[in-house]
């Protein structure tokens, strides 16, 4: 939504560094709060794995600490075996996160790869490489996944990554080769394609750093993607189960009935993690949305203009008010934000195929 | 060229690439499977191996274009081969038995989901800005568990604590399926948790799909007018913005049901449902790869067809696409 206000310079414009601290506070606080919980995680797996109290995979033979409650000695319990819990998900995390990195790049590497491709070259490359991509969207991917990784002889980390970065890239490629499309006809590439520039340099130099933030928005859910089937294979025993990662805690817990026996710190802080690294993926997802898209903000965060309180929906107001500038940082986010980019009327060339700028 | 039979192409094509796809994994991947059979079963004869590799399809006599043929041929004929584990039982066998399992739970669960969540999707979208949107983060929440740990948890809460639901499994012990109510009524109470588990963790995900377009139709123009015209609320919601903000609903459906599939056949193997999910299991657990390949195909062509419906429904909702048909 745009309102019609004149711009009026800030009165007050601020000292350097509480303008910093307004640049985070202006940012939506989905935004905020995933960005933090993601942090959290993160230093998790890099600290995490330093400081495990036991070594994750040391069984103690101390028929005491088979399946011991949370207390003291072990913040989150023992396992059946004696092992401890706490140092297992500390050593799990940075796996799981590991993982998911990489096949983020290289399935987004992937997907810039054939979207790019696609909409450059057009005609029957275009047709094969859209044919290829939306067969794979149709076709379920955990069912393919465990019949790649079952026939592979080591299913350790490598293998896993190499999957699922292979099955990857169809979601992301589509939305690029739309973007794609678009930008190709913008008249800046006109130009440098009259200028002689090869298709080559307007690919790396003009057409892919302005995808830049689709891109960013598509490695974040190629992120959650790996992280929702890593941990789906290894708690179905595709894995290398003598290695931790949260998938492979979830296996050993259910299949030593850590359930049946009431052992809850067993498997409830290994998926609450999964859960929550997801959901601060989601929630940075969502917050840099709304950046972009101010209709989908919610109730907390309406805008305040004059005094008067302004729903997204209502109509445009007409007023001598300064709207909020975007600093550096949030217009950064800001061009991150898939429905930026659709409210251009870039995406899709209209049509069945096309979601309209919502995302799963 | 009619707006269905091009999709009806392009799942055929889909089809053939799963097909395709199924037939040369064994062929590519490095190792060797019949050896991994074979260390896996001690007790199987030297001689066996002959006739493992025959069932994998490794050792077909003929060229692979004989073989590629000969294979299409036994899959449009159903036969996918006899089973490792339970030799010598026939796959196409296994999955009948846990087929109608699976598509009974995970499709009504998927169903009901989707018009909950579509439902609560236009109530959040047109109230949006009141205290439906305080929901949000917790629906993000629910959105991001992995399927299988909210089965967990339930069946920890619901069934082993409070003993509410039966742990696991898809019916009484003792009882033999068959028609009677005792059977039928005992099989719907085993199946309520995990439908519950279906239902709870893609509800929100419908849901949010459904605000953001519904909060983008409200926007439009004509949902202003039949406002101004000074039609109810309710006219207004159902009849102009909910009905258009279906169709990118519906066309979403379409693409998340082998996600929503995928996340249900691992929910089962925590309920130890005798669906699908459990079968998958079996077969990765022992190596079993003539089920694990039957079971991939079988998943996908139901997705498949799941997608043509929904395209079916699509050309009978939206003029467009009815009248791009014309146009062609």
């Amino acid at each position: 939504m745009t309102l019609a206000v004149p711009v009026t310079v800030d009165p007050t414009a601020p000292a350097a560094r509480p303008q910093q601290l307004g640049r985070w506070r202006r940012l939506p606080l989905k935004a905020k709060v995933g960005a933090v919980l993601l942090g959290f995680f993160v230093l998790a797996a890099i600290i995490g794995p330093l400081v495990t109290p036991y070594n994750p995979s040391f069984q103690n033979p101390a028929p005491a600490l088979s399946m011991h409650a949370p207390d003291g000695a072990h913040l989150l319990g023992t396992t059946q075996t004696g092992q401890d819990v706490l140092s297992q998900l500390l050593v799990g995390i940075r796996l799981t996160l590991e993982l998911a990195f990489v096949v983020g790049v290289i399935a987004t590497a992937l997907s810039v790869l054939v979207g790019v491709t696609a909409a450059f070259l057009g005609g029957f490359w275009d047709e094969l490489l859209s044919l290829l991509s939306n067969v794979f969207l149709v076709i379920p991917a955990l069912p393919l996944l465990i019949l790649l990784l079952g026939y592979l002889p080591q299913k350790g980390q490598l293998a896993t990554i190499l999957v699922l970065s292979v099955l990857g890239w169809p979601w992301g490629a589509r939305v690029i080769r739309a973007q794609t499309l678009a930008i190709r006809n913008r008249d800046y590439i006109a130009a440098s394609r009259e200028t002689g520039e090869s298709s080559w340099r307007i690919i790396t130099y003009e057409i892919v750093p302005n995808e830049i933030s689709l891109i960013a928005a598509n490695f974040v859910n190629t992120v959650l993607y790996a992280i929702g089937a890593s941990v789906a294979l290894a708690f179905i025993g595709l894995a290398d189960l003598n290695s931790w990662s949260l998938g492979t805690i979830l296996y050993w817990a259910q299949s030593q009935q850590a359930l049946q026996l009431g052992a809850w710190w067993w498997f409830a802080p290994p998926g609450l993690a999964v859960a929550l690294i997801g959901t601060s993926l989601v929630l940075l997802n969502t917050g840099i949305d709304e950046l972009g898209n101010p209709r989908l903000r919610d109730a907390g965060v309406d805008l305040r203009l004059g005094g008067r309180r302004i729903r997204p929906t209502d109509p445009t107001p007409v007023m001598n008010a300064a709207p909020p500038r975007r600093g550096p940082v949030a217009a950064f986010l800001h061009s991150f934000s898939r429905s930026s980019l659709l409210g251009e009327g870039g995406l899709g060339e209209g049509g069945l195929g096309d979601e309209s700028g919502t995302s799963r | 060229m009619s707006f269905i039979i091009r999709r009806l192409v392009f799942y055929l094509i889909a089809a053939w690439v799963a097909l395709t796809a199924n037939f040369f994994i064994p062929r590519a991947m490095p190792g060797n499977a019949v050896q991994d059979i074979m260390s896996k079963f001690p007790s199987l004869q030297p001689s066996a191996y002959r006739a493992l590799e025959a069932m994998l399809g490794i050792g077909h006599p003929g060229s692979l274009w004989h073989q590629y043929v000969s294979y299409l041929n036994d899959v449009v004929h159903l036969n996918f081969g006899l089973d490792v584990t339970e030799y010598p039982a026939k796959v196409s066998t296994l999955l009948g038995q846990t087929i109608p399992w699976t598509l009974t739970l995970v499709g009504t669960a998927t169903v009901i989901a989707f018009l909950l969540g579509t439902g609560l999707g236009i109530v959040a979208g047109w109230r949006h800005g009141g205290w439906t949107d305080r929901l949000l983060p917790g629906l993000m929440f629910l959105q991001a568990i992995p399927y299988f740990f909210l089965a967990l948890v339930l069946l920890d809460l619901l069934a082993v604590n409070l003993h509410w639901f039966p742990i696991g499994q898809g019916y009484g012990q003792g009882l033999i399926p068959g028609w009677d109510w005792t059977f039928i009524s005992s099989a719907i109470y085993h199946s309520l948790l995990p439908a519950l588990t279906i239902v709870l963790t893609s509800v929100a995900g419908w849901m949010l799909q459904m605000r953001n377009v519904m909060i983008t139709t409200i926007g439009e123009d004509y949902v202003l007018a039949a406002q101004a015209k000074g039609l109810s609320s309710r006219r207004v919601v159902f009849t102009y913005a909910a009905r258009n903000a279906l169709l990118p609903q519906l066309q979403g459906f379409g693409l998340a049901l082998g996600f929503v599939v995928s996340g249900a056949l691992v929910m089962e193997i925590v309920f130890s449902y005798p669906g699908i999910g459990e079968l998958l299991l079996t077969a990765v657990t022992s190596n079993d790869f003539p089920l694990m390949q039957a079971i991939f195909l079988v998943i996908t062509f139901t997705v498949l067809l799941a997608n043509l419906v929904v395209d079916m429904i699509i050309v009978v909702a939206d003029p467009r696409a009815r009248a791009r048909e014309g146009a062609r």
